[in-house]
């Protein structure tokens, strides 16, 4: 792998950039692979890249339907936080934030992460009491995490709206100052790129159609390029986890929903952080391009549409226009939907299955890129050693068998 | 003085009214009926805008919606509106626009520096430094951030308003050119609903650009003589300045309708409103876009889509250019030299891609004198803020390669068309397919699930016969297709048809050295994306369609690459040597030109953004001085503060006065559920946890239901009324997801069982005096109620008069006092509540809110669910075991067994009492049993509700622990930011445990 960097950048210029490597090969697949990671988004290509790493195991393909980084990878609002209520998705989410936080250098792409802020606001007693709550939890676990009162809100964000008399004013608002945005194609890109050089092959265009398994054991997969053996297998394939969990004979508690966001025209600098709101449901962001960025909720049925309906976004706006009033004048110019993944108690599942050497990682719903890398490092670690981290053992299939459940519900009706 | 910009005659504007704008701070004039594209065109101003990235120097290049250059700020102050197109703004007196993305002006901005650094500014650069050092990225990233973005956001609220409207139709045609109209007008010889929609404000599409002729009318004339019989059909309605948007699932369609200009001016108009139109049967006629020419510099002001000079020539008379040169690959171009020359514009030369340009159209060319050079390409544009030479070489054999002489030609606009692409926006949002016609390389329509035709030059039929043929014929089927049957039919109409030659396309038009290692070809102006980023892009692997558009930014700006997709496309495919088809198009998806956000969020904001509910005692308690708390959509008193009084005084007198003598609650907000019908009680039991086959008729009876997973989800009284007939309490904020909660279940899992559910919240004022003389209070108001204890017992209910209204008594308490909960119908409950409190004066009655609510039931250890409880509680963990039936199923009881939520270490309801009596625990704080200086520290529970008890004398707080229940008598801490404060676990029941003052 060549290295990038602004000497590679003007070296390159002399010869009109005529020199570039591919950032990844395009291999045909092997017959066979010690790890073929389904998926092709951001999870299947860290888990890759750190099995490759972490783990020396480089005979690994990762298997895309379409192009890598084409799910929710590339579909998602970008926002990054560690502050989860419970001590285990904490500990997990913070692994990741970490990770994050050297990932530009790990990988030599530049995935422009932004620790600009997060804010959650708080709009009634219960939103206090909640964020209070979530606060101090936070602290504990040694996150950073604060709460802000009205005046430090104008002060951290002047041109949100704090006026007593709106329908929910804003009472207060929890800021994890380490939290942000990073560029979601650059993370799928970059781990692309970086697991590819450690000898793992990318392949585009291989729709997993079938899983072989004889005797509890799996052996392969069925691929519109045919038949590819392997000794492990991660599913790690948002919105279609039940169809491929489907295919090795497994139910799971996962329902699959289209969530929206959009993009406004790129403006100036307006807003220097991420804004989450949930009783005033919607959230905001500026790009480095200068697009807000906006979220809100699911649409309430199942799909795998990746498009939502239009009354969700009305809902959203109004909610946007109530807190930012002087965003109203500007356009939407992009709008789109992902298939999210959600699970009874809005918490993952990295976890081995009832079948040896199949591995699942799922049911992240809307809240799942800022865990990219830390899923991949935990799911990594899972199938190498066929054994949960400690990190990732609360989150096994068999709690909601057992009632284990880590619910992040909370709060946040829906966790970005 | 050289010859006026403007034509004498013709155009649709109104020469008698001129307008007055300015540009940049310079005063200019235009007409009515201009654009503000076609006024600066008008007074010579081509360069508008910089671009994106390079901030290179940009001119008007389109004449509409595909605009991606001439972008402005228009108007300053509230009103401001970012980055649009001035061929879209029409043009008002008084208007002020800026150009975009330059300082200080667009002639001489400072950041054209970066066009100087273009070479290490490739596609995708920034993914490849500003990693060093670690730390710099926040730097590198403010600078960055602050280069970007085109235009600026208003720093005030928007003082405009939107609008939002809902309709059905039987049909909808969307676009009134040629094709349109002919649909509409056939499909109105029926009785069907038409909704007929343009974005433009005058129907007629293409045909107000075009010199063409329909039954020996012009073009203008024809369009406008269907528009009046379309009028003055009822059945049709027609909405003009309103874009479709976005199509959604089951035939709905989003559309703008512009109600004023960009800036409304007319006080309390809207600005735009929203149309959400189902439609059974739904006729795309949304035209097509033309396709430039990937040259060398073909971003210079000056170079112009060939029909977008058509258009400035012949809708709004203005003459773009004095010299004139086209680079054509098609026959249609033609018409935009045979109609500059027909009104006396010099037309240089027409460069041809073609090896040879012999159909009718280029033959009349020739014949009137101009210059036609085959086989050739424009290889450079001379002239950085303004057109003024071209450079031509002849193409090699393969059009791969320019050789030969180098010829020049002076001009000040370049025509260019590299033919036209069909707006398939639409069909593709409804994931219908497109397919690849080989013949001319364009994107037509395929399959889609909704109820689609699209028809004339949006479905690939360009010409202008084909398009009305397209029209009639899908009128009539419309018509069928709705049920409908058409009373008479017309005949396509008479035009003439002039046979077209094919086009020939060359994706990247060969200049002197390899694209982009000279000059730049550009493919998306807006961002700046050339065909060597393209190129770029394909080497280093980013190779699918979508990798390409995010890599590059291809079609990722405002104009969401109208012009520029399908030749980047093209491009990427001729690298990757590979069929169109076959690396197929990015999903277009909505909207199809930008939304104002304002617009889509409509009426809904301010104090329509989520309705008030006010209790039928709101304004009683609004006059005493109430302050509120938001519960829900509700506004319930929160406590009711006299002069000058804290919050903390003001709930201490309302708890003492409830406690010693008689307190009076507005509880109406709490939800109610009518449930009647045989299976009721049957219902009941499989709902809640308890059992509800035994209660009798008059008989109240408190319950919790759970989530599946076993988890609590809401909490409340239900009583008997009658046979089968119950009515159920819920929380004040679940009261809308219970009553779905009974409807799925008992539609979707149990239609079987007969019962019915009916809210009746509103339909009632639930007034609830509580307290030692709540009884004596209540005395006074009823004869044919008995209240005494024995014959009115706590948890019972009894019917009768109140106050003189019919009304339900319940004997429940919240507080631990004697209370009843009277239920009077909504009307009656302000009058009853005056008279009550000026009844119990004597009692010195209170009225309290739910801040002392809080307090007294948390003295007696009640919960209120989503406080103590989180969706992760269990009855078990809240010490109710009682209220759980062992004998019966219910919702959540087999989770309820799961090994992991049957532990006896899960976390459960306990009491704290600080240490320090006039400490208050902070709702929230985390409770650890040992302190230690290193994080993470373990916790095992967090305070759920916490305040000062005025009857204790002291602080005290409710909590879930882990193991709480074997911790009784331990001392654990809450550490805080600034202090820790140590307390000792105890029982969640702090006063009258024995339960006398309820009962008595
Ligand atoms: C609109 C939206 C906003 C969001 N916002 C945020 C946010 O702000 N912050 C946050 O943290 N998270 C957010 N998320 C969630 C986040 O995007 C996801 O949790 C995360 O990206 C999931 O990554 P993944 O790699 O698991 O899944 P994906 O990126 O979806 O990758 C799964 C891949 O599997 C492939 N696949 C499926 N079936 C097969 C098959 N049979 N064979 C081969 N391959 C197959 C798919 O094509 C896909 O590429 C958002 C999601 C959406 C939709």
């Amino acid at each position: 792998m060549k290295k990038y960097s602004i000497f590679s950048l003007l070296r390159n210029s002399i010869n009109f950039h005529q020199d570039w490597q591919k950032a990844w090969r395009s291999p045909d697949p092997k017959s066979c692979y010690d790890v073929i990671i389904i998926g092709g988004g951001g999870h299947g290509l860290a888990t890759a890249y750190y099995l490759a790493k972490e783990h020396g195991i480089t005979n690994v393909a990762v298997l895309e339907k379409g192009w890598l980084g084409g799910g929710n990878t590339g579909r998602n609002t970008t926002i990054i936080r560690s502050n989860y209520l419970w001590d285990e998705s904490a500990a997990l989410y913070e692994k990741s934030l970490q990770l994050f936080e050297g990932l530009s250098q790990d990988l030599n792409y530049n995935i422009m992460l932004s620790q600009r802020g997060v804010l959650n606001l708080a709009h009634n007693l219960h939103d206090l009491r909640e964020i209070n709550r979530r606060v101090n939890a936070i602290r504990l676990n040694g996150i950073d995490s604060e709460f802000l009162n009205v005046n430090q809100i104008k002060a951290f964000i002047p041109i949100i709206n704090i006026s007593r008399k709106i329908r929910y004013p804003i009472l207060g608002a929890s800021l994890q100052r380490r939290g942000g945005v990073a560029r979601h194609d650059a993370v799928a890109w970059g781990f692309a790129r970086a697991g590819d050089a450690r000898g793992v092959d990318i392949i585009q265009n291989c729709e997993v159609t079938g899983i072989v398994h004889e005797k509890g054991r799996v052996s392969g997969v069925e691929t519109t390029k045919g038949f590819i053996g392997a000794k492990k297998l991660g599913i790690v394939v948002a919105g279609h986890s039940t169809v491929l969990a489907g295919m090795a004979g497994l139910r799971l508690p996962i329902q699959s929903y289209p969530l929206q966001a959009m993009v406004s025209e790129p403006i100036k600098p307006i807003i220097n952080c991420v804004v989450m709101s949930n009783a005033v449901h919607c959230y905001v962001s500026q790009s480095d391009k200068g697009e807000l960025v906006l979220g809100a909720g699911i649409d309430s049925y199942n799909s795998y549409g990746q498009r939502g309906s239009l009354n969700v976004i009305e809902d959203q706006l109004a909610a946007l226009c109530e807190l930012f009033p002087l965003f109203s004048r500007l356009r939407l110019i992009r709008q789109w939907g992902g298939i999210v993944d959600t699970s009874p108690d809005a918490s993952p599942i990295i976890s081995k299955t009832p079948i040896d050497g199949l591995y699942l990682n799922c049911g992240w719903g809307t809240g799942g890129f800022k865990a990219t890398p830390g899923s991949g490092w935990v799911f990594a670690h899972t199938i190498a050693t066929d054994q949960p981290h400690e990190l990732n053992a609360p989150f096994r299939l068999e709690r909601f068998t057992s009632g284990a459940l880590i619910d992040e519900h909370g709060a946040a009706a829906v966790a970005h | 003085m050289s010859r006026p910009l403007r034509l004498s005659l013709g155009g649709a504007i109104d020469r008698k009214k001129p307008v007055n704008f300015q540009f940049n701070g310079r005063q200019l004039c235009g007409y009515k009926g201009d654009t503000l594209a076609s006024a600066l065109l008008a007074n010579g101003i081509h360069l508008v805008s910089r671009s994106f990235k390079y901030h290179r120097p940009r001119g008007i290049f389109a004449s509409g919606t595909e605009e991606p250059n001439a972008l402005v700020q228009l108007e300053v102050g509230p009103r401001t509106l970012a980055s649009h197109q001035a061929t879209k703004i029409k043009l008002y007196e008084g208007l002020k626009a800026f150009s975009a993305n330059c300082w200080p002006s667009p002639a001489f901005d400072l950041l054209g520096i970066l066009g100087f650094f273009h070479r290490i500014l490739p596609a995708g650069f920034y993914y490849k430094t500003f990693m060093w050092p670690r730390w710099g990225w926040k730097i590198y990233e403010y600078l960055i951030r602050h280069i970007a973005g085109l235009g600026y956001c208003p720093r005030q609220p928007d003082p405009d308003r939107y609008d939002h409207m809902n309709a059905h139709t039987d049909i909808l045609i969307i676009g009134s050119g040629p094709s349109g109209l002919a649909a509409a007008i056939e499909a109105s010889h029926s009785s069907a609903r038409i909704i007929i929609v343009d974005e433009n404000s005058k129907f007629g599409g293409r045909l107000l650009s075009d010199n063409s002729k329909i039954n020996n009318k012009s073009g203008p004339d024809w369009a406008a003589q269907q528009e009046s019989i379309l009028a003055s059909n009822p059945n049709v309605k027609m909405l003009r300045n309103t874009t479709a948007f976005g199509y959604y699932d089951h035939n709905l369609i989003g559309m703008i309708e512009n109600l004023t200009g960009p800036i409304t001016g007319v006080k309390d108009k809207k600005r735009q409103r929203l149309w959400k139109i189902r439609a059974k049967q739904v006729v795309l006629a949304q035209g097509a876009f033309e396709r430039p020419l990937v040259f060398s510099d073909n971003d210079r002001p000056g170079v112009m889509l060939a029909g977008a000079i058509r258009t400035f020539l012949n809708k709004y008379a203005v003459i773009p250019g004095r010299r004139v040169a086209l680079f054509v690959n098609n026959d249609d171009a033609y018409r935009t030299a045979l109609d500059l020359n027909a009104h006396g514009v010099e037309v240089v030369v027409v460069i041809d891609l073609r090896k040879e340009a012999t159909g009718v159209l280029p033959n009349r060319t020739i014949s009137e004198g101009i210059e036609v050079v085959e086989d050739a390409a424009i290889t450079g544009v001379i002239g950085k803020s303004h057109v003024k030479k071209i450079e031509v070489m002849m193409l090699s054999e393969d059009g791969k390669s320019v050789q030969g002489e180098k010829r020049f030609f002076d001009c000040d606009l370049i025509g260019i068309s590299g033919g036209w692409n069909p707006a398939v926006h639409l069909h593709s949002h409804t994931n219908g397919k497109t397919v690849w016609r080989k013949d001319d390389g364009v994107f037509i329509p395929g399959k889609t699930l909704q109820n689609i035709i699209s028809i004339g030059a949006c479905s690939g039929n360009f010409s202008l016969q084909s398009c009305l043929k397209d029209g009639w014929t899908a009128g009539k089927k419309v018509v069928k297709l709705t049920g409908f049957s058409s009373k008479k039919t017309n005949s396509p109409k008479d035009t003439e048809n002039i046979p077209e030659q094919p086009w020939r396309n060359i994706w990247i038009i060969p200049s002197n050295a390899p694209a982009g290692q000279n000059d730049k070809h550009f493919v998306d102006q807006q961002h700046d994306v050339t065909a060597a980023d393209i190129q770029l892009a394909a080497r280093e692997g980013y190779q699918s369609v979508e990798h390409t558009k995010r890599y590059t930014t291809l079609g990722m700006a405002t104009d969401q690459g109208k012009t520029s997709n399908i030749p980047g496309h093209a491009i990427l495919a001729e690298i990757l040597g590979k069929e169109v088809s076959a690396i197929g198009t990015t999903t277009f998806r909505p909207p199809y030109t930008p939304v104002t956000i304002g617009a889509l969020a409509g009426p809904y904001t301010g104090l329509l953004f989520a309705p008030i509910r006010r209790s039928p005692m709101h304004y009683w308690h609004e006059s005493n001085g109430a302050i509120w708390e938001d519960v829900g959509e509700w506004k319930r008193p929160w406590y009711y503060p006299k002069r000058n009084e804290s919050m903390r005084d003001a709930v201490a007198r309302e708890c003492l006065a409830t406690r010693n003598s008689v307190g009076i609650l507005d509880a109406s907000t709490l939800g109610k559920i009518d449930i009647q019908g045989p299976d009721s009680a049957e219902f009941l039991n499989r709902i809640y946890t308890n059992n509800w086959e035994n209660l009798e008729i008059g008989c109240c009876r408190y319950g919790i239901m759970l989530r599946e997973d076993g988890m609590v989800m809401d909490d409340g009284v239900t009583s008997r009324l009658g046979k089968n007939h119950y009515l159920m309490t819920t929380t004040t904020g679940n009261a809308a997801s219970v009553l779905a909660w009974l409807e799925e279940w008992s539609q979707t899992e149990w239609p079987t069982l007969k019962v019915y559910f009916t809210s009746v919240t509103e339909q009632y004022a639930t007034i609830t005096l509580s307290g030692p003389n709540a009884r004596l209070l209540l005395e006074e108001f009823t004869n044919d109620i008995d209240l005494g204890g024995g014959a009115f017992p706590a948890m019972q209910y009894r019917e009768g008069t109140v106050g003189g209204f019919r009304a339900r008594v319940f004997r429940i308490s919240f507080t631990g006092e004697c209370a009843f909960e009277i239920n009077v119908q909504a009307s009656g409950g302000a009058n009853l509540w005056a008279n009550f409190v000026n009844a119990g004066e004597k009692y010195g009655i209170t009225p309290y809110g739910t801040e002392t609510m809080h307090v007294l039931r948390a003295e007696k250890g009640y919960i209120i669910v989503g406080q103590e409880t989180d969706g992760t509680v269990t009855p078990y963990d809240l010490g109710m075991n009682w209220i759980i039936s062992k004998n019966k199923d219910f919702i959540g009881r087999r989770s309820l067994n799961r090994p992991d939520t049957a532990r006896d270490d899960r976390k459960q309801l306990v009491g704290l009492l600080p240490n320090d009596k006039t400490e208050i625990l902070p709702e929230g704080g985390q409770i650890v049993s040992q302190l230690q200086a290193t994080y993470p520290i373990p916790m095992i529970g967090h305070v759920t509700s916490s305040y000062h008890s005025p009857i204790l004398g002291r602080s005290f707080a409710l909590a879930l622990i882990k193991g709480g229940k074997k911790r009784l008598g331990q001392t654990v801490h809450v550490p805080l930011v600034e202090r820790t404060i140590t307390c000792q676990v105890t029982s969640h029941l702090f006063y009258d445990k024995e339960g006398h003052r309820l009962n008595g």
